[in-house]
């Protein structure tokens, strides 16, 4: 299996051809859509790349679920996300880290989870269970 | 003016390449324009050739269930101009098929006018990776009912063409 270092040069690779940025611009904290500049269209390109790259299968709304809280009450009340919320985010994306956006959990906020470092620790699980 | 940018299929392998080609004729609209006294083919109607003939070879896959939308041009490279009276030969491959969409990379080259050959030769003058929705089938539903309106006619029917010019060739040998 690969090292974690080898794994976060190849998504860093993914996402140079996927969202034409520099190498230089990629950071394991940044984000995908506020700092690289990544749209809607742009996660199903990466998905699809990060397939191939590792031989892998990447089910849908697995990596990037498109919504986790269905706008369900008990998850999100007044634009932020409840405890329960919270606990949902944590079991859907275990892979995410959540402890900033904890903090401060505005629903507006929630793209931010989505890291290079997030994508890396994606695969890394999904790599040690093949 | 029709939307098609392509003349006609010349090979076409399910679910893997398709070739088509465009003859350039000095009479089409776009030439009086671009550029005057210098006709050559503006770079976006070369892409839209691509991506017409990597559509195709996407939506035949699911024999043209799927409403196939360009979704994303993630790459295009451009090494020289193409000019009225030469043949472009579009070649594409498909590199991913889900059912979320599908991805595809294309080149581009031209031939000479007079050249009988529609085999890819020498350098690209273009090439482009393009991306591929399917657009979502609950919602473009309720937008646009059963109808696909994608592969609604002239496209779809371009493969149907070539298909008969298939069966005439093998017929005639």
């Amino acid at each position: 299996m690969p090292s974690q270092a080898e794994i976060y040069q190849k998504v860093s690779a993914t996402l140079v051809d996927a969202l034409n940025v520099e190498q230089e611009e990629i950071k394991p904290t940044s984000t995908l859509q506020g700092d690289l500049g990544a749209e809607s269209i742009d996660f199903l390109d990466i998905v699809f790349r990060l397939e191939r790259e590792f031989g892998i299968k990447i089910p849908r709304n697995e990596l990037f679920p498109e919504s986790i809280f269905q706008g369900d009450p008990d998850f999100v009340q007044n634009g932020k996300v409840t405890s329960k919320g919270l606990d949902e985010l944590r079991t859907k994306m275990p892979f995410a880290d959540i402890s900033k956006f904890e903090k401060n959990p505005e629903l507006t906020a929630i793209s931010d989870l989505f890291t290079v470092e997030m994508i890396t620790k994606y695969i890394e699980g999904k790599l040690a269970k093949v | 003016m029709r939307w098609i940018w392509i003349d006609r299929f010349v090979k076409f392998e399910s679910g893997k390449t398709a070739r088509a080609v465009k003859n350039l004729s000095l009479a089409e609209d776009y030439f009086e324009q671009h550029l005057p006294g210098y006709p050559i083919m503006p770079a976006c109607f070369i892409l839209e050739g691509l991506a017409q003939t990597g559509g195709i070879l996407v939506g035949e896959a699911n024999d043209f269930k799927e409403k196939v939308v360009l979704a994303k041009i993630t790459s295009a490279r451009f090494q020289r101009e193409a000019v009225a009276g030469e043949t472009l030969i579009y070649e594409t491959d498909l590199v991913t098929l889900r059912p979320e969409g599908a991805s595809i990379t294309g080149k581009v080259y031209a031939v000479p006018p007079g050249s009988a050959s529609t085999d890819p030769n020498g350098t690209p003058i273009a090439e482009a990776d393009i991306f591929f929705a399917h657009l979502d089938q609950s919602r473009s539903q309720q937008l646009f009912g059963d109808h696909n309106f994608v592969f609604s006619g002239e496209l779809k029917h371009l493969l149907g063409l070539a298909k008969v010019v298939a069966q005439r060739t093998d017929s005639a040998t």
